[in-house]
């Protein structure tokens, strides 16, 4: 019991004891960033539809979408993804070219087990919760969908 | 307050001879002008950052024996040992020798548990010339218990950067050098924190310990030490010390110092300072050894501790066992 309020008491003061980021200009290099990166996708997005007019709408997303991983995952290779997101921190990690970049580093970080064992296997250790959260709520959405279309 | 057990060295084992190989990073630190070798990049000529940190090793090792004037026929054991799992960069290194091994584990304590184990047995008389050597390598230990080196992550404010860098040393009887004189080893202390990038935090309970028996058992002060040197609490770790110590009615004051907090310049932004085993090796090895041979230090209290916990102990939830030994190393 004496150890336990010990511990309490001596992690209260620890925490007290860290070093606070500053809000304020952590956030404010997010969002210039994260919103740069979303006009980059609009330029993409817009150049496409204008070299190939015959493109549908849709084809186009998955074109700009297609061409954002590529530029992140190229990116992440010659080492200057994760001095973006040194900086940006959520401005870099939230958009498409964020999840880019977490299967991207652990495929070249794992290079050296081989192929299977460790491009393969370890590829999705941090991308893996995303994908398995995506699947699973898009799983419930489309139940509550499906319920609300029943009345 | 329970007794830990201090050693009172009877013979005194010396340091004859020490080698230190960082990594370029580690070179453009505070500590650069002192180290041996600095790598030309953190390869160190090899294809994956496992056998660059056995390489290393490896060239401590044979560096070491060189530097003592010695040959490799002349030592008769070996103890050294890394962060990897299974301590594999020591066992890996010491494949190349024909002397017998002994692996040991402290974390970042390592350099201290090898060189007190080491002095026992020099001391005994049951070896003659004992090589110590420790190591850790920043990519390594970042892929086994962090994220991968490429991830566009931010760092949290107290973590602290590992070093690449490995230091040995070699102990005897005969020879110019200083001496180990005391030895005590330290228990293992959990004061309940679990955030593994507050490594700071979760040790300087443990260093506390171990201060405070060392004071009580050899009836010294601070003030008795040229040097109290702890090995990588860093920035925030060192400062939660001098507060533990202050409750204690012990001053910690200009005599103090962290290896972890004096390794990189603050333009390196390593936030908290560094850590790692490699990181009061390669400054005990090169600067500490150095400035006693010059006569600046008399007396010094080492002190490296290390926070004794895995991925999977995280992962589940448990909080940082941590430990610190005590080596005073005295100059004639």
């Amino acid at each position: 019991m004496d150890d336990k309020k010990r511990n309490e008491t001596y992690n209260k003061y620890v925490m007290s004891k860290i070093p606070k980021t500053k809000p304020w200009p952590s956030l404010f290099n997010s969002f210039w960033v994260g919103g740069l990166i979303c006009v980059l996708g609009q330029g993409i997005n817009d150049i496409y539809m204008l070299v190939f007019p015959s493109l549908s709408e849709q084809t186009a997303w998955a074109l700009t979408l297609i061409t954002l991983i590529f530029i992140a995952s190229f990116l992440t290779g010659i080492g200057v993804y994760d001095q973006i997101g040194k900086f940006a921190g959520g401005g870099s990690i939230v958009p498409i070219t964020g999840f880019s970049n977490s299967i991207a580093s652990p495929s070249i970080e794992f290079k050296s087990e081989g192929i299977i064992y460790g491009i393969c296997v370890k590829m999705f250790t941090i991308a893996g919760p995303v994908i398995v959260f995506g699947v699973v709520s898009s799983i419930v959405v489309g139940l509550i969908y499906w319920i609300i279309s029943l009345f | 307050m329970q007794k830990q057990h201090t050693f009172k060295l009877k013979n005194k084992p010396k340091i004859v001879g020490s080698y230190t190989i960082v990594g370029p990073k580690e070179g453009r630190g505070n500590f650069g002008e002192y180290f041996d070798y600095v790598m030309k990049n953190d390869c160190f000529g090899e294809d994956t950052f496992e056998k660059a940190e056995r390489k290393m090793m490896e060239t401590a090792v044979t560096g070491v024996i060189q530097k003592a004037k010695l040959q490799p026929k002349n030592i008769d054991i070996m103890i050294a040992g890394d962060l990897l799992n299974q301590i594999v960069s020591s066992s890996y290194a010491a494949r190349a020798f024909q002397f017998s091994f002994l692996g040991v584990y402290g974390a970042c304590s390592t350099m201290a548990e090898s060189l007190a184990v080491g002095s026992v047995l020099v001391d005994s008389k049951y070896c003659k010339n004992v090589v110590c050597c420790t190591g850790s390598h920043f990519s390594t230990a970042e892929r086994q218990f962090r994220f991968p080196l490429e991830l566009g992550n931010q760092r949290p404010p107290t973590s602290q950067w590992t070093v690449t860098g490995a230091g040995a040393c070699v102990l005897s009887l005969e020879g110019v050098g200083p001496r180990i004189s005391m030895v005590t080893f330290g228990r293992v202390v959990d004061w309940g924190v679990k955030d593994v990038n507050n490594m700071g935090g979760a040790m300087a309970p443990a260093v506390r310990e171990t201060l405070l028996s060392h004071f009580q058992n050899t009836k010294t002060t601070p003030e008795d030490y040229d040097l109290i040197l702890t090995g990588d609490l860093g920035k925030l770790g060192s400062e939660i010390l001098i507060d533990l110590m202050d409750d204690e009615g012990v001053t910690l004051g200009v005599n103090y110092g962290d290896c972890g907090q004096m390794y990189f310049k603050r333009e390196q932004k390593t936030l908290c300072g560094a850590s790692g085993a490699g990181c009061c090796a390669t400054v005990f090895n090169s600067y500490i050894i150095r400035k006693m041979l010059e006569g600046q230090y008399k007396k010094v209290l080492f002190l490296p501790t290390g926070a004794l916990l895995s991925s999977t102990s995280t992962q589940q939830g448990d909080s940082i066992p941590c430990v610190c030994h005590a080596i005073v190393i005295e100059m004639d």
